[in-house]
């Protein structure tokens, strides 16, 4: 479930002022859009796609496998459920304030249907120098260089400055996996993990994590099983309890879902967790060369 | 929105769950009127907090004057940070049996959650603590709603067998409640049983969805207004999310993850954020109205401006800081680091409007800002 140039992307939404601009920087950095939709304007061809009136009436057409939302929060259930419906195997939802009602109910139509929902409330997919879906400066060539490290983040800004991090100190990235700052996501954290574990391309993995919920704990949890390095970053170890700091996930309640406790989870399972995001590069590059060195003493000569 | 019991109730009442006879007094002399009419009865403090009880917030009264003592009390006591303006006069429910039952929104099962204890009262979380058995968890799934087979699990087993049929109506009716009113969390604590087996919700800790206000225009009119400082509650006004934090270093940055790790960045070099303030988002174009709620803090001695963007366009933000800063005059210290979308074009208008060089390195300019606060030399 990384992004491939491969991958025949619709993008719902693809009319509207942040569909067009972020569908044509797709287009630009070599995603291939097949087509997109808006109810309003079907039948139209928009930056040289098909718009149809529905994700459902597109893959009457236009074979797609990754949809990708830009649909505004009290319509985003039902479009969803409609990309699901059209057999999706990818659903990018972007989309930040969706009902928790209707979130849920769009995990049970992806269930249903075997679609891979990634956020709601992420930024998107890189597959650095291939193709990107969401809204990433993945063509900024500042922060993204191809590189082997593959960086998971709740949060597209975190995830952005430790992209940049990893590109000022030479490193780059192989994909960028933004799973989204809402409570209830599709693909947490150590299903990003697993992911990136096989991926050929990726040697070692930033995990962003932020304070409240678990899904730094289950990332720990998986952890453990892996032999490529996992350097870690937690946001929010200032944030005051009991306030939601702009994501919906992002609180600690009743003590659950600190900083200090998923720190030591993470530490429990093997995972180097850096203080500053500007540590990274270099904690990544000690974990890579220990473990070339413990590779080559294991090696017979 | 989290609601008072005064407000929740009524809710539930709606969706077919029986609650005391009640009335709301904003002062003494109300409270006593309010106990001639209902008889004995419990004076209610009224804020959106729990441990209302421990606080000294729930007294029982035989007769209106001792309503009215009780009332006089109550009123100005400060319980979980709220100030009670307000308490509740409900009559007297004889109690049997004390119960707990709640829905809530479950992160794990992406779902809701069944929640039943036949253990309610004020210290249900220590004994859910000491013993897990003793809160039942069912989850449930939203596609088919809560079940009566699962409602009657819930209850099996506790001896309450002469309420069963009563007890199943609540659950079923408190998930119709959940789902009607886009709850995050609804929990009556204690649900009772009454010496004559009725079975009445004797509070309700009722939270929605924010982002459902919009679709529950009339039970959000009813919610509890926010503990907000006069600055948040002008950013709210604009649509922006502000937290005053009370240290020095004034920080401005888009998304909610970068904006937590500048206040992180900021304290692990010595300095103490003033604020949380994001203007990612939808809101990346509201940074002028941003920077003119954040200069107002009187705490604030240096300002750092952190943009990685992404979605945000930082020449859109960048511009909004600048004209702002121009309009505003403030004189205090500013420092930039600006990466991601539209970068170039921020550090141009950054250096062209404002004579100052933007940060390659976000810990550098996080340093100068700290170091600035203090009211040291900048390096």
């Amino acid at each position: 479930m990384i992004p491939r140039r491969a991958d025949r992307i619709l993008i719902q939404g693809i009319t509207g002022k942040q569909g067009s601009f972020w569908s044509k920087a797709m287009q630009d950095y070599g995603s291939t859009i097949v087509g997109g939709v808006n109810p309003a304007k079907a039948g139209s061809e928009h930056l040289g796609v098909p718009v149809f009136a529905s994700a459902r009436e597109a893959a009457k057409h236009t074979p797609f496998d990754v949809a990708c939302m830009f649909i505004p929060p009290m319509l985003a259930k039902a479009a969803a459920i409609d990309a699901c419906e059209a057999g999706a195997k990818l659903l990018v939802c972007l989309t930040e304030h969706i009902p928790a009602h209707d979130v849920m109910e769009m995990h049970v139509a992806a269930r249903a249907t075997g679609t891979r929902i990634v956020g709601p409330n992420t930024a998107g997919l890189v597959t650095v120098g291939e193709c990107f879906i969401g809204i990433m400066p993945a063509f900024n060539d500042r922060v993204f260089r191809p590189g082997h490290v593959g960086v998971i983040s709740r949060s597209g800004s975190l995830g952005t400055l430790v992209s940049l991090n990893l590109t000022q100190s030479g490193l780059g990235q192989s994909v960028f996996y933004g799973v989204g700052g809402d409570p209830m996501i599709g693909t947490n954290s150590a299903d990003a993990l697993r992911i990136l574990d096989g991926d050929a391309g990726t040697q070692a993995i930033v995990l962003c994590g932020e304070i409240g919920g678990s899904a730094e704990e289950e990332a720990a949890d998986y952890a453990r099983s892996m032999t490529k390095p996992v350097v870690a970053f937690l946001a929010g170890r200032q944030s005051p309890p009991d306030k939601k700091m702009g994501h919906a996930g992002a609180i600690v309640s009743g003590g659950k879902g600190d900083y200090a406790s998923k720190r030591k989870a993470l530490e429990d399972a093997g995972v180097t967790v850096a203080d500053l995001p500007s540590q990274i590069p270099a904690l990544i590059a000690g974990r890579l060369t220990a473990m070339a060195s413990n590779n080559a003493a294991r090696t017979p000569s | 929105m989290n609601f008072e019991e005064h407000a929740a109730k009524p809710l539930m009442a709606l969706n077919g769950i029986t609650v005391p006879p009640s009335r709301l007094a904003l002062d003494p002399v109300e409270a006593e009127a309010a106990a001639a009419a209902i008889g004995p009865c419990v004076v209610k403090a009224q804020v959106p907090a729990g441990k209302r009880g421990k606080a000294g917030g729930i007294k029982l009264a035989a007769n209106p004057a001792e309503a009215r003592r009780h009332a006089e009390a109550i009123i100005g006591l400060v319980i979980g940070g709220w100030p009670v303006e307000k308490v509740l006069i409900e009559a007297q429910t004889p109690i049997a049996r004390e119960l707990y039952a709640a829905i809530v929104n479950d992160s794990a099962s992406k779902g809701p959650m069944l929640l039943f204890s036949p253990m309610g009262g004020m210290d249900v979380e220590e004994a859910a603590a000491a013993d897990p058995a003793a809160m039942r968890r069912f989850p449930i799934a939203i596609a088919h709603g809560l079940g009566a087979a699962t409602a009657h699990e819930a209850i099996s087993g506790l001896g309450l067998e002469a309420v069963a049929p009563a007890l199943v109506d609540v659950l079923l009716n408190l998930y119709r409640a959940y789902r009607s009113l886009d709850a995050e969390l609804i929990e009556i604590n204690p649900l009772v049983v009454t010496p004559d087996n009725r079975v009445i919700a004797l509070d309700c800790k009722l939270t929605i969805d924010d982002s459902a206000a919009s679709r529950q225009v009339q039970a959000a009119a009813l919610a509890a207004p926010e503990q907000l400082t006069v600055l948040e509650a002008k950013a709210a006004e604009a649509g922006l999310k502000y937290i005053e934090l009370g240290g020095e270093v004034g920080v401005l940055a888009n998304g909610a993850g970068l904006t937590m790790t500048t206040m992180d960045v900021i304290a692990h070099y010595g300095g103490q954020p003033a604020n949380f303030l994001e203007i990612g988002g939808e809101a990346y174009t509201k940074s002028k109205v941003a920077l003119s709620i954040l200069l107002e803090n009187p705490n604030v001695k240096s300002l750092l401006v952190n943009f990685c963007g992404a979605f945000a366009r930082t020449d859109v933000m960048a511009e909004g800081v600048i004209n702002a800063w121009e309009d505003l005059k403030p004189e205090i210290p500013i420092f930039f680091s600006i990466h991601g979308t539209g970068a170039d074009a921020a550090v141009a208008l950054v250096k062209s409007r404002l004579g100052i060089e933007p940060f390659d390195l976000m810990d550098d300019a996080v340093k100068a800002a700290v170091a600035a606060a203090a009211g040291r030399v900048q390096p």
